[in-house]
């Protein structure tokens, strides 16, 4: 490869990283501390987005249900967080968090012991995902469930784990969710400092998954990954096994939902069932639709740019800002299929050949959408 | 026993909900590819053309069910239509745009309704003759308006049977389905049958619509409740297949039923999603799979 | 990788820049806080989309009415009050995070907002960590005393244990509990099993079912086959409609088994169908046609304001309270500041629509009587039992021996 054509390659990539340095030295200069917290929620699903890129963009699985994922990683923190509160709490006996003595519990359920300890909740927070991911990865993809059954799978999964937590109120906190999260490790969270080194954590969770995931992409894996999307029964013609190929990507995805719903948690000091539900899955696909499915740093940012777009329509028109929203959603979709990293290509096309929607080759096409 | 046998009403009539709900999408995403999330939208501006009629035009509820039930079909294959020849018809082949196209939609209309009928539900009141209910045993009880529903159910999938396979009209719609180049170049007009079908799906919906009313809250979020139940009948049935989708409406509705016999309805729904998990990993492709070239 | 031009992803990243400062800049820094010399900055924080906004609409137009009354009338302290609404989207993490908002953007000095549990829930930490003073309308589970929160509907011995008082006076010894599946309904039970137990009562099923839950044959059907003296209803929202449904279709009157619900006020009978629920009781603190002259003027400003087929109910007269008892606090502290405004809560009294109410300070609930109705086929309620006077705020139930197992 010659030296202009690696610039020009690079060019994306060093300009998203770029801007996460400058995120991370002049955004809390310019912000005040709540906006900052609103800005570091909206990278917490830039990192989800990241995840559903790979997935979808390049493995072309259909990922609808990575609420449930995020909703793993934040519980296995939020757990944490509230035995740590509860641990400080005058009013909780045998340091039990509260709704649990409400709800006649008397001694701490067993899967919630190992999380009093910081270290394994971060732990879990990452690898129950990535196993969960695993197991329902590895045993649909084996079927060859694919295309828009595995969506609906997806989003069937996503309602039964919002029932199965509100159901099970007395292990879970129910539909109020878990929250107020005062202490971590033993430090406030609520100072500045602390939303500050929150706020750094996860510009740089951001870059290191990025870079990873661009990594992925751009190996001998990435390539086998990209194959299988575009031709799954052809890859498996040539020896290879495209169950542990996709299970891999699908697994690695749910991984960074995971680490982003922990990270999420102590920003946002709280989670519940209607943030991790089918709704919120498919919010988490449009991001990475809007920002462009077939770039990484263009997902992310496309999932920053939707969240703060919602956060502007709403506070402007908090009567109507659905219209708007809305609307957003439709004219993306329908005017840049390649979301908004693929809007020259798109165009491109578009002045080529006078119906661009009608005629796009984008690689879903191709693949086994019709089961 | 008694008790269960006693659920056999209830699991068809959970059954027929399901079906009616799931008729439309056997079309639009069945047969077409089109992962419609406002389908939920359409069902629920069917359950506020019933309103519309009884409340605004005053017509008495004696019989204006029943002519509800056709003006929702015309209002929302319409709006279906118009939907189709407007946005969908470029995103075929491509079922996960259109979940995210028709989502945005879905907002759009819900809040539109919200604007229109405000946000409190509102009462469609049903006829007199369909209140009260059949006592066979102690345990076993039938709503009319159950029936009524059941009855409905079947009577659109009659109605849907006839025309697929004995209308040319339907005819030139499975062709299109099973083989769409081929179709073409028999001479099927194939944008007008791609029309036709969403059509009639979105018109089912209405009627679905229609239908909740006798039986559920009428309100702005009316379809979200239904949607994901919906379709996941039509993935368990078999895409495209509307003897799957009958099975497994009534299957679905059954095991509801079932489960909720001894387990509360929270637990029943948990299982249940289990079970359709547990299915789709000894049959991934569903009840029923037509085997065609076209389809792989 | 595909090679995509970097062009746009530039673009839209410096869209992104350009939107997250122009939001920072849009804000204009009250001195002292949200207060100028001719306005105050309020919030109102409800779900206007999403599923809730079935409930939290109607509460919001009652906040508006009290907020033009009071500005009609000289405002509060010489200023006008200045609302900025948001929408909580029925999402407990956009509550949370626009009530933050509200307090550091906004400097809002006070916040009317919430319906649900958890939504209170989520902005309980916001407005703790900010020092903020959010009034709550609505009736709920009891078990919390926030000092950065005025609770103005019912806790459960101002509903839940009347209500029970009253089934137990009518000789209803046998109750079937009904509820959807969320921490309200599992916690009233809790206290009905308890009580129940304590006063030789029977509890024959406590059912519940997934919020939005449509499906109730399984459960009327059961209903009509044991016959229990009353049910218990605390199903949520759009489940009641089809509940009262299928349970008149099952053949249940209210002679036979009389449901009492504590979820169903005016505003939600008119989406059930009076026919479907006509007979059956209800427990609040208020209904549109509680005889006050306060109430007469409520009623006749309400469907003056917003059309006269709108109907007035409990949790819109709590939140519309609320705003007159901040008014009657902040003029008795003579300062918008929340610790002032909060020194001055103990003993504040108004004239509302229920009759006089006064919040009681330990708690910072509403001193307020309960009152049991009776659905009429109007779809409005009549009153047929009242306690016999106001009813102290007891959350966490400490003044009932029998409850002292539930709170730990």
């Amino acid at each position: 490869m010659t030296a202009p054509a690696l610039i020009t390659r690079l060019r994306g990539p060093l300009t998203f990283l770029g801007l996460l340095a400058a995120a991370l030295l002049v955004m809390p200069l310019l912000l005040e501390p709540f906006r900052l917290n609103q800005l570091a929620q909206y990278l917490c699903y830039a990192i989800v987005a990241l995840g559903i890129a790979l997935a979808w963009g390049r493995g072309g699985m259909l990922a609808l249900g990575h609420g449930v994922y995020f909703g793993l990683g934040a519980y296995a923190m939020a757990m944490h967080l509230t035995l740590a509160a509860a641990a400080t709490d005058p009013l909780s006996p045998g340091h039990l968090p509260q709704f649990m003595v409400w709800s006649g519990l008397t001694e701490l359920p067993w899967f919630w012991r190992p999380l009093t300890n910081p270290a394994t909740a971060i732990a879990a927070a990452l690898l129950v995902p990535t196993a969960v991911a695993a197991l329902l990865g590895w045993s649909v993809f084996r079927q060859r469930v694919r295309g828009a059954y595995f969506a609906i799978l997806n989003q069937a999964l996503a309602a039964a784990f919002v029932i199965l937590l509100i159901g099970q109120q007395h292990l879970t906190g129910g539909s109020n969710g878990l929250t107020d999260f005062p202490v971590f490790a033993g430090t406030s969270l609520y100072t500045p400092t602390a939303q500050y080194t929150l706020y750094a954590l996860t510009v740089l969770t951001l870059g290191a998954t990025y870079l990873l995931f661009r990594h992925i992409t751009l190996s001998r894996y990435g390539k086998l990954l990209i194959a299988i999307r575009d031709g799954e029964d052809r890859v498996r013609y040539l020896g290879y096994d495209p169950t542990w190929i996709k299970t891999l990507a699908y697994a690695l995805s749910a991984t960074a939902a995971g680490a982003a719903g922990a990270l999420f948690v102590p920003i946002m000091g709280i989670i519940s069932p209607s943030l991790i539900g089918v709704i919120p899955s498919i919010m988490m696909v449009l991001a990475v639709a809007i920002g462009g499915r077939y770039s990484l740093a263009g997902a992310a940012t496309g999932a920053v740019l939707m969240n703060a777009a919602q956060t502007t329509f709403a506070e402007t028109f908090a009567g109507g800002w659905t219209y708007l929203q809305g609307a957003l959603f439709v004219i993306v979709i329908a005017l840049a299929p390649r979301g908004l990293a693929g809007l020259t290509r798109t165009a491109a096309q578009a002045l080529s050949r006078p119906t661009p929607a009608n005629t796009t080759p984008t690689p879903e096409t191709t693949t086994g959408s019709h089961p | 026993m008694d008790a269960l046998i006693g659920q056999l009403p209830v699991g068809l009539s959970i059954g027929a909900v399901l079906l009616l709900a799931a008729l439309g999408l056997n079309f639009t995403f069945g047969q077409m590819g089109v992962i419609n999330m406002a389908h939920g939208e359409l069902i629920m501006i069917g359950a506020y053309t019933a309103y519309v009629l009884h409340a605004w035009i005053g017509l008495n509820p004696a019989y204006s069910l029943l002519i509800a039930l056709p003006t929702a079909f015309a209002v929302t294959g319409t709006l279906g239509w118009l939907l189709e020849l407007g946005l969908i018809r470029h995103f075929y082949g491509r079922p996960l745009d259109t979940l995210l196209l028709t989502f945005g939609i879905g907002m759009i209309l819900q809040q539109a309704a919200r604007d229109t009928f405000g946000a409190p539900n509102v009462d469609v009141p049903a006829p007199a003759w369909l209140t009260g209910g059949l006592t066979l045993t102690d345990n076993i009880r039938i709503h009319y308006s159950r029936l009524f529903i059941l009855a409905l159910a079947i009577l659109c999938v009659v109605a849907i049977a006839y025309h697929l396979n004995r209308s040319r009209a339907g005819r030139q719609m499975r062709a299109v389905i099973h083989n769409r180049d081929l179709a073409a170049t028999t001479g099927i007009n194939t944008r007008k049958v791609d029309a036709t079908t969403f059509f009639i799906g979105s018109g089912l919906a209405g009627i679905a619509g229609v239908a909740l009313t006798l039986i559920g809250p009428t309100g702005p979020t009316l379809g979200t409740n239904y949607i994901v139940d919906a379709f996941l009948v039509v993935v368990i049935g078999g895409l495209g297949q509307l003897r799957g989708t009958i099975l497994a409406a009534l299957a679905l509705g059954l095991l509801n039923a079932t489960v909720e016999a001894w387990a509360d309805a929270s637990l029943a729904k948990l299982i249940v999603f289990a079970a359709i998990v547990a299915f789709l990993q000894a049959r991934p492709q569903g009840l029923l799979t037509v085997k065609t070239r076209a389809l792989t | 990788m595909a090679p995509t031009p970097p062009g746009p992803r530039t673009t839209a990243i410096a869209a992104t820049l350009a939107l997250a400062l122009a939001a920072t800049t849009a804000c204009a820094p009250g001195d002292p806080a949200g207060v100028t010399d001719d306005t105050v900055t309020v919030g109102m924080l409800h779900s206007l989309s999403g599923t809730m906004a079935i409930s939290e609409v109607t509460v919001r137009d009652a906040v508006e009415l009290a907020i033009d009354e009071i500005n009609a009338d000289g405002g509060v302290l010489g200023r006008q009050i200045e609302p900025v609404i948001e929408d909580g989207a029925s999402d407990e993490a956009t509550f949370a995070d626009r009530a933050n908002k509200l307090l550091n953007d906004d400097n809002a000095v006070t916040v009317f907002g919430g319906w649900t549990s958890a939504s209170r829930k989520a902005m309980l930490p916001v407005f703790e960590r900010n020092n903020g003073l959010l009034w709550y309308p609505v009736q709920y589970e009891g078990l919390e005393s926030s000092p950065n929160i005025v609770y103005t509907g019912a806790t459960t011995n101002q509903q839940i244990i009347p209500a029970l008082d009253y089934l137990r006076e009518q000789g209803h010894t046998s109750l079937y509990l009904v509820g959807s599946d969320y921490v309200f309904p599992r916690t009233a039970n809790q206290i009905i099993t308890a009580y129940a137990d304590a006063h030789d009562m029977e509890i024959i099923a406590e059912e519940y079912t997934p919020l939005g839950h449509t499906e109730y044959s399984t459960i009327t059907n059961d209903i009509a086959r044991t016959e229990p003296d009353a049910v218990f209803n605390t199903l949520n929202g759009d489940s009641n409609v089809s509940f009262f449904q299928q349970l008149r279709s099952a053949g249940v009157t209210p002679d036979d088994s009389p449901v009492l619900s504590v979820s169903v006020a005016e505003e939600e009978i008119e989406g059930i169908g009076p026919d479907n629920i006509a007979g059956h009781l209800t427990a609040w603190n208020y209904y549109q046609t509680t005889e006050t002259d306060t109430n007469t003027g409520f009623v006749q400003a309400f469907t003056d304001t917003y059309g006269a087929d709108r109907v007035t109910s409990d949790p819109m007269q709590s939140a519309y309270n609320a705003v007159h008892l901040w008014k009657a606090a902040v003029e008795e502290a003579d300062s918008f500041e929340v610790d002032d405004v909060r020194a001055a809560l103990d003993g504040t009294t108004i004239d509302a629509p229920e009759g006089t109410i006064t919040i009681d300070g330990d708690t910072q609930h509403v001193i307020k009587t309960a009152r049991i109705g009776q659905i009429t086929d109007t779809g409005l309620i009549d009153e047929i039992w009242a306690s016999p006077e106001p009813i102290t705020p007891d959350p966490y139930l400490t003044g009932y021996d029998w409850a002292a197992d539930l709170t730990g």
